[in-house]
């Protein structure tokens, strides 16, 4: 299937002469939920800013739905939304009028039955009257959203979506995004948090200094780059980690009465047949044990050494 | 074209008219009646009439016309600068909308209020002084064209600007000393020759004689060059703003 975006060679140098972004080639799958993330100046909002129109690209190009996004920009444009990073609004205006007023920027006709459905999902119906100005910092957040959705769009960016955002509003934010790709629109979010994009993503892109790293699909990424840990309770307790065992790497909790054992699920062997045979020979019994798969928060940070050096 | 969008920030601007009321409307009608009082009533009952029009109708042209120039501009720069200072713009540059629709709406809008603030004082100024308008299609002529060139000049400003200082500048060290020397308040036959001559560069004198013609059909210069000078004027505000996005939209990095 043709991607809905489709970014080549993009690369970005500011003004001032700092390169954001260096030949990036990125494509996005129609309908899928994308999560780009990357520690703090990686250039996630220059890469959203440029595909929405907002940054000037120093070379390559970026195809949104069919459409080069620079000479035919109306019909690119129209097709995406965008929710910032800054929580940026106008501050005397109603709700509903700041957010009808997004409707008309990108060229819809009035249609208030939509406005109203997008309020209501995101519990600002009772607010609609209210000025920007009064509302608390989440509330803004919700209205930003609102304004993106306001024209129906194909394509949703979401720069940081829940930084500084309370629990309550992550919680609608995600059902909002979750019906939002039921309905067929293709959603593509940013974050340094790992479990944000653990938790929604179908793929996620790492990038780093201006880079794309890898795009990997979530479960394959986990399973490619996851170190597993296998955790043992042990019936009594140990003093040392016996000699016979000290092959395998072993942690005892500072108790001793669990044994850790991490192993790498992209080894053909994980060493956990030998484990328990060594474990059995020394007489070591165990309760219960579980395993536990390494979060992306940790593949991430290895992937990044690894860059690095 | 993107009419939806023209409309939405059309009437956007004009809601911060409404909003703003009294800033926008009240206080330039107050400024407005003072200046009557100090310039047409206090010195205006010392001087002799103008070309065969009392003092305190002569300067009404040259009062609205300062107020529609200086309107004009805070309006239009204002109303482009605000969203880039508050990061609103966000929205306009992804937006669907041509580099030309953002400028009919924005300037549209500042020129709709100062042509509504010009009438405003037109009528104030009846309270005070009597008028009489000798040819009423020019003078709207001259008062739509001088908005609509001053609103484009207004938002030329709040482009270029990037501080709430540049912003002032222009209109409070360019404009206004060039409305009063323009020859609002005095006809320049009243000048030594010598200085007749360097008014005669300033470009409001223009704007301000054509404008008080259309009232009472005397002029200190030739109507069809007052004409020519303000359409000049919009010709290269329309080239600057043709060049701002030929050459790269300021706000964009
Ligand atoms: N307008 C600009 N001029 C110069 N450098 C910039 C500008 N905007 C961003 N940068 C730099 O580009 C890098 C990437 O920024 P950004 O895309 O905001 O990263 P992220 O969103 O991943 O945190 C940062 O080092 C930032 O300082
Ligand atoms: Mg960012």
């Amino acid at each position: 299937m043709q991607p809905i975006i489709s970014v080549s060679h993009l690369s970005k140098t500011y003004a001032t002469g700092f390169k954001a972004l260096k030949d990036i080639n990125l494509d996005i799958r129609k309908g899928e939920i994308f999560a780009l993330l990357g520690p703090n100046g990686a250039g996630k909002t220059t890469l959203i800013s440029i595909i929405c129109g907002i940054v000037n690209p120093s070379e390559g190009s970026v195809v949104a739905d069919g459409h080069d996004i620079i000479k035919d920009y109306r019909a690119a444009r129209s097709r995406i939304g965008l929710v910032p990073q800054e929580l940026t609004t106008d501050a005397f205006e109603t709700v509903w009028a700041t957010v009808s007023f997004s409707r008309g920027l990108f060229g819809k006709p009035k249609n208030p039955v939509h406005i109203e459905k997008v309020l209501r999902e995101l519990s600002l119906w009772d607010k609609k009257d209210s000025k920007i100005i009064t509302l608390s910092g989440g509330m803004k957040r919700r209205v930003m959203i609102a304004k993106a959705l306001s024209h129906e769009p194909q394509i949703l960016f979401l720069d940081e979506p829940t930084a500084g955002v309370d629990v309550e509003l992550r919680r609608d934010m995600w059902e909002v995004v979750r019906s939002l790709r039921d309905t067929g629109v293709t959603i593509i979010l940013t974050t340094h948090y790992i479990e944000e994009a653990e938790q929604m993503a179908d793929r996620i892109g790492v990038i780093n200094q201006g880079e794309i790293i890898l795009v990997e699909e979530k479960a394959e990424l986990m399973r490619k780059l996851g170190k597993k840990q296998l955790t043992l309770q042990l019936q009594g307790v140990l003093e040392t980690i016996p000699g016979a065992l000290e092959k395998h790497g072993l942690e005892l909790s500072q108790d001793g009465d669990e044994l850790t054992y991490t192993y790498d699920t992209q080894q053909e062997r994980t060493g956990i047949t030998t484990l328990l045979r060594d474990l059995n020979e020394a007489g070591i019994r165990f309760r219960d044990l579980q395993t536990k798969q390494n979060s992306l928060e940790e593949i991430f940070v290895s992937l990044v050494r690894e860059q690095r050096s | 074209m993107n009419f939806y969008a023209i409309r939405a920030i059309y009437l956007f601007e004009m809601a911060r008219t409404w909003r703003t009321l009294l800033q926008s409307i009240v206080s330039p009608v107050i400024s407005t009646s003072l200046y009557f009082v100090v310039f047409g009533s206090a010195i205006g009952s010392h001087m002799k009439e103008i070309g065969g029009v009392s003092y305190g109708s002569f300067i009404v042209p040259g009062l609205i016309m300062l107020s529609l120039l200086t309107q004009s501009i805070s309006n239009a720069s204002f109303g482009i600068y605000f969203p880039k200072f508050v990061g609103t713009i966000y929205e306009l540059l992804s937006a669907p909308v041509s580099s030309l629709e953002i400028v009919v709406s924005y300037v549209g809008a500042a020129a709709t209020k100062s042509i509504i603030l010009g009438l405003i004082i037109l009528a104030t100024a009846a309270l005070f002084v009597p008028l009489h308008i000798e040819h009423p299609l020019w003078m709207m002529l001259f008062l739509v064209l001088t908005a609509v060139t001053f609103s484009l000049f207004g938002f030329l400003i709040g482009i270029w600007a990037d501080g709430f200082e540049k912003l002032q500048l222009v209109p409070l060290l360019i404009v206004t000393p060039l409305t009063f020397l323009g020859g609002s308040f005095y006809s320049i036959d009243m000048l030594p020759p010598f200085w007749q001559k360097v008014t005669l560069f300033n470009p409001v004198l223009y704007l301000v004689s054509g404008f008080r013609w259309s009232f009472y059909g005397v002029a200190d210069v030739n109507i069809g060059i007052s004409l020519a000078m303000t359409l000049a004027f919009l010709a290269a505000c329309l080239v600057a703003v043709w060049w701002i996005f030929k050459t790269g939209w300021r706000i964009k990095v």
